[in-house]
């Protein structure tokens, strides 16, 4: 029972919030990454779009609409949420159409370096919208995010990856992994369904973005530099490409290492967190190349055919 | 006019030094198609040696860039041992995932208070800086010595890959690494050689970076790290002209920016010109664009 009372205490519940929105927006990368094979190295980028614009909006117009009841600020945060993905889908896409031209490697450091950019934006946002804080942050945001919010953002954005991979999109995305040229001589698009995935993955990261700013009811630029787009892609590899379960795996494994090394190890090593967690990764990678779990999925992700 | 001729030569002092930095990158990416993400950190490395070789053991200075180019060479050659060669024909993230380990290792084991420690150290100058005026122009012997040892540097490393045996294996390896190694190369040894070298450029860098902005710390390479490669993809990744002729661009747009628009800015805008290169050379300004084979 001590052990249930000690998961139970607020700081792991807000630990397990954090994991569902670290495996949403690494379902996302999922897509990208995993299934369309770009990569990706700008993926807090967008998340930072979604939390930001999740936040500015509940911070602006939540308390115009409604009469302040339960029922209606839940909905206004649904809708902020929505919107974060949105705006994160639209940047994605204007930001694909250039980028998505190159590839391999070009691409991921195209997007590296969006990533960095949109961090300098973010540092200097307080120019044009003083509420966003700039590089102080943004305060003052409502603690929207719950366990319920939590869970159903993932098992939607579960949902949506395993329709979606099982569908004729998912197997063009899988197609232009595996071969683009093979993929473009069978008639296929391969461009426009390259920016379909990015776009779709980083959608992913905007509405992530959203829970995770009403988690934590803070908000700095340095919490989605591009080290952040590292975190994502290790989960992503970790995992196993284009497996939903590794991701997700990953991601709670991730978050709660991280978390736990910070509590479990005695204080006098506390610095010794950042040097055993590199050493674990390694390890781990030098070990499964292919990710913990290669391209495995549990059977209620695998396709009908195949079950 | 004076004043932009003034910043374009502290540009130039930045770019020289991630050209140093660049050189390594590009080396590595151009035989194992592998973006080393722990070479920053390399660099802090050296850094930290010509810290303790000036501080502690009062070394001379072509002692000092002794020790942090052996101590360079010998920490790179041992990551690619442990970490990236036992993953050679795994996919290529994998390699990538552990470089990422092995540069946040590399950072977070040095600011072990048992290591280098977490604080920042002020770099002591092994010499006094002198500037010289050409007219309205200071240029200072610090300067003059990281243009020479940098171009010194540039032309020994043209020598290695086009006139030594080492080299000709190097050129080899990058062009086919199954058929170099079916003609009698030493894959294993080149590559080596290959981060060694590339280290040990990196540690000169980093005795170079220490006297010039002369403060140090164990996450200083991040930023010239991610720089520099960004650097050698500007100049086009593989190429070794490629990788100067970037870096002294990143290095003059990075100074230019923060001396006539705001400091602020200066990441953004070496990206943005990074993005928009490679939108219109889509492998960099002195690339070569690799065939599709299907």
């Amino acid at each position: 029972m001590a052990i249930l009372d000690e998961l139970l205490n607020p700081y792991w519940i807000q630990i397990f919030q954090h994991a569902c929105v670290v495996a949403v927006s690494a379902l996302g990368l999922n897509i990208i990454f995993g299934f369309t094979g770009l990569f990706s190295l700008g993926h807090a980028a967008f998340y930072g779009v979604g939390a930001y614009t999740a936040a500015l909006l509940m911070k602006s117009y939540a308390g115009a609409y409604g009469d302040g009841s339960f029922l209606a600020s839940q909905a206004a945060f649904l809708g902020s949420l929505i919107c974060g993905g949105v705006a994160a889908a639209l940047l994605a896409c204007l930001v694909g159409l250039p980028v998505l031209r190159l590839t391999s490697d070009y691409l991921g450091v195209a997007t590296l370096g969006f990533g960095v950019i949109m961090k300098v934006v973010l540092d200097n946002a307080d120019a044009f919208i003083p509420q966003l804080g700039g590089a102080r942050g943004m305060t003052g945001i409502a603690r929207m995010t719950s366990i319920p919010w939590a869970v159903l953002a993932l098992s939607a954005a579960v949902l949506l990856v395993r329709n979606l991979v099982h569908s004729t999109y998912g197997r063009v995305l899988v197609a232009i992994r595996e071969d683009e040229t093979a993929a473009a001589a069978m008639g296929i698009d391969t461009f426009r369904y390259k920016v379909i995935g990015f776009t779709l993955g980083c959608s992913f990261a905007g509405v992530a973005g959203g829970l995770y700013a009403h988690l934590y009811a803070f908000l700095h630029p340095s919490s989605f530099d591009f080290f952040k787009s590292f975190d994502v892609l290790m989960i992503v590899v970790l995992g196993g490409l284009g497996s939903m379960t590794g991701t997700l795996v990953a991601s709670f494994g991730w978050t709660f290492l991280l978390e736990g090394l910070r509590v479990f190890l005695p204080p006098e090593y506390i610095e010794f967190r950042w040097v055993l967690i590199p050493v674990l990764l390694i390890v781990t990678m030098l070990l499964r190349p292919q990710g913990l779990l290669g391209v495995r999925e549990i059977p209620i992700l695998q396709s009908r055919v195949n079950r | 006019m004076e004043n932009f001729l003034q910043q374009a030569l502290n540009g130039l002092q930045l770019g020289l030094v991630y050209a140093l930095i660049a050189l390594g990158y590009t080396m590595v990416y151009g035989i194992v198609r592998l973006i080393n993400f722990a070479h920053g950190d390399v660099f802090m490395v050296g850094s930290f040696l010509a810290f303790y070789a000036i501080e502690r053991y009062r070394l001379p200075l072509p002692a000092v860039f002794a020790a942090a180019v052996i101590g360079c060479g010998i920490l790179a050659v041992v990551i690619e041992r442990v970490a990236y060669k036992p993953l050679r024909n795994a996919p290529r993230i994998a390699s990538l995932i552990t470089a990422i380990g092995v540069s946040l290792f590399l950072e977070y084991f040095t600011a072990l208070h048992q290591v280098f420690g977490p604080n920042y150290y002020a770099f002591p100058r092994p010499f006094r800086v002198v500037s010289f005026h050409a007219g309205e122009i200071a240029v200072t012997n610090l300067q003059a010595i990281i243009l020479a040892v940098t171009v010194a540097c540039y032309l020994v490393l043209r020598f290695i890959v086009y006139r030594t045996r080492v080299g000709r294996g190097m050129r080899a390896v990058s062009y086919d690494v199954v058929t170099a190694g079916l003609m009698g190369v030493n894959v294993n040894a080149v590559i080596s050689f290959t981060f060694g070298l590339g280290a040990a450029l990196a540690g000169v860098g980093g005795v170079l970076y220490g006297i010039a902005y002369p403060q140090i710390h164990t996450f200083m390479g991040i930023m010239p790290g991610l720089k520099a490669f960004t650097a050698a993809v500007l100049g086009g990744i593989g190429s070794i002209p490629g990788a100067v002729l970037g870096a002294l661009i990143m290095g003059q747009s990075e100074t230019l920016t923060a001396a006539y628009l705001s400091s602020t800015y200066r990441d953004g805008i070496a990206f943005l010109i990074l993005i928009g290169v490679l939108l219109w050379k889509p492998t960099g300004i002195l690339g070569k664009p690799r065939a599709e084979k299907v």
